[in-house]
């Protein structure tokens, strides 16, 4: 019997032209879809037609051609909201993650969050959702705080209910899923502690709306944040909250589109979502992203998560025939995303990728923007092969082989 | 045999020369390549203008390693003021082979290093 993930995904790296290229004679193995994934023609084609077709300014044109292109801008928003189970109208389009979690830090941050508060974040947060409340704390005179990582390269929700417990955190701020370890936090559960304990919750889902489904009803925290760049989109960002919180907050950036009236002193605010949209929004890619989620919908996200999953399970399978090798991340495939990070004794990883790239085999080395991270895991910087719908197990085989072939090269 | 990774840039990260500490040292500076997160700290010994003596710590990539020990027997030796007249093309040469763009910070993370230790300019070397 074929394994689970060659039945269903079948034929869906033809639709990634990227991914016909050849280096050294090689056809290209992309194992680097946590740092960005590929896009489909489906997604190129469609940002090619609205460019080509329906252009104009968004929101402003009273001529057909710009009813088009807002239209369209509308519906790839509407889409993406109904996709991720949110209200469009508190579905604001960012230019990525890192925007979308800045705009938190300082529309709700410098607003609620004061000296002697707390903002808790965890050891395994990308920089994005770091050093945005690292500036709110220094600003405010508030301190951030962070779980830490248990021998399962997880969270504990004990640890968390103990530093809620002590009255002071204001904000919760944790990745869904890890883009280092692919831990998949409890985030449903942690929002709920966060609420009960009188704090607010912010969801990073940069690496977990792409590889599975999504329901943020279901999860329920009060702000969370992504990318469409990882999602086989181009590189917009969406920031999901709650109306109330929304409603409440001030802007973050001002200028044209977020008002309402501009007098000589002040200005009143334009209705969610614009009030956080200033300035001409990114409709191009905006209508791309609409396409990418489309596709990945039409793919079914339970199928591209069993998927991910199988490259996991093939990948972690696999990798320790490699000798000296050391795999960082949760060993139970529940509670893990399509991504292993590793190390091998003896050679660092960015002479790892190096000579991966010798096999056109593609596959990070450095920190991956987690610094913190990899000061917990004892190491400056690992290797990491990530896994998107158009991988194979046949590429997990091939990284296995240019892992062999490297320790061969360095004589180990 | 590799292009990039032959056999005396292994020897080199095996067996870095010049690596540990000197106490009591004269300069001494430490700084990390950004992108990868290496990092590289040097201490310094100067008697009469010149580099005493040398050593390297950090971790790094065969590459930054390499570059840390072949070059440390050139530097010492040397004046002190001669070090901030070295530059990118010093270090390749040293190193002899074929450096692309994306590996050249690894090359030059030690003389940038060397000369944050001896002018306090800690800009990556041209």
């Amino acid at each position: 019997m074929a394994p689970v993930a060659d039945k269903p995904l079948v034929n869906v790296r033809a639709d990634f032209p990227v991914l016909e290229r050849e280096f050294g004679g090689k056809r290209v193995a992309y194992l680097d879809s946590a740092a960005t994934s590929q896009r489909p023609k489906q997604v190129i084609e469609a940002m090619d037609r609205f460019q080509s077709e329906s252009y104009a300014p968004i929101h402003r044109g009273v001529y057909e051609l710009a009813r088009e292109s807002t239209d369209a801008f509308e519906a790839a928003r509407t889409r993406i909201a109904s996709f991720v189970n949110w209200d469009p109208a508190c579905s604001i389009f960012t230019r990525n993650a890192t925007e979308a979690i800045n705009l938190v830090a300082y529309a709700w941050g410098r607003e609620h969050v004061g000296e002697g508060d707390e903002v808790l974040i965890s050891e395994m947060e990308h920089h994005s959702n770091i050093v945005p409340w690292q500036i709110l704390c220094e600003e405010t005179g508030a301190k951030l705080r962070y779980l830490t990582l248990t021998d399962s390269h997880e969270l504990s929700l004990d640890e968390l209910d103990s530093v809620l417990a002590e009255g002071r955190v204001k904000l919760v701020a944790v990745a869904h899923v890890s883009n280092v370890l692919g831990t998949i936090n409890p985030v449903a559960e942690i929002a709920r502690r966060a609420r009960a304990a009188g704090a607010v919750s912010l969801v990073d889902g940069s690496q977990a709306v792409p590889q599975m489904p999504v329901d943020l009803s279901e999860i329920d925290a009060d702000f969370y944040a992504w990318t469409g760049h990882k999602a086989l989109g181009p590189t917009i960002g969406l920031l999901h909250g709650r109306r109330e919180l929304l409603s409440a907050m001030r802007p973050f950036l001002g200028g044209g589109h977020m008002i309402s009236r501009v007098e000589r002193e002040r200005s009143t605010w334009n209705e969610l979502p614009y009030k956080f949209e200033a300035g001409t929004s990114a409709a191009t890619e905006a209508v791309g992203l609409g396409a990418a989620i489309e596709y990945l919908d039409a793919l079914g996200m339970d199928r591209v998560r069993a998927h991910e999953r199988d490259l996991t399970a093939y990948a972690l399978e696999r990798l320790p025939e490699v000798e000296g090798i050391t795999l960082f991340g949760p060993p139970d495939l529940d509670h893990r995303g399509g991504v292993v990070a590793f190390a091998i004794e003896g050679m660092h990883p960015h002479d790892i990728a190096e000579l991966c790239d010798r096999e056109a085999v593609c596959v990070r080395a450095g920190h991956h923007c987690a610094q913190p991270l990899m000061r917990c895991l004892g190491v400056g910087a690992t290797a990491r092969a990530s896994f998107h719908v158009y991988n194979s197990r046949d590429e997990v085989d091939r990284l296995v082989d240019a892992l062999a072939k490297a320790r061969e090269v360095f004589e180990l | 045999m590799d292009a990039l990774y032959r056999d005396f840039i292994l020897d080199h990260y095996k067996n870095p020369r010049n690596f540990g500490e000197l106490s009591p040292h004269d300069l001494d500076f430490h700084d990390h390549n950004p992108l990868c997160g290496d990092e590289l700290g040097v201490h310094i010994v100067v008697e009469d203008g010149k580099v005493k003596d040398l050593r390297f710590h950090g971790q790094g990539c065969a590459i930054s390693q390499a570059a840390a020990s072949i070059t440390s027997d050139e530097l010492i030796g040397m004046p002190v003021e001669e070090i901030q007249e070295l530059g990118a093309d010093w270090v390749i040469e040293q190193l002899g082979i074929d450096i692309s763009p994306t590996r050249r910070k690894c090359a030059l993370l030690s003389l940038k290093v060397m000369r944050g230790a001896t002018t306090g300019d800690a800009s990556w070397p041209e």
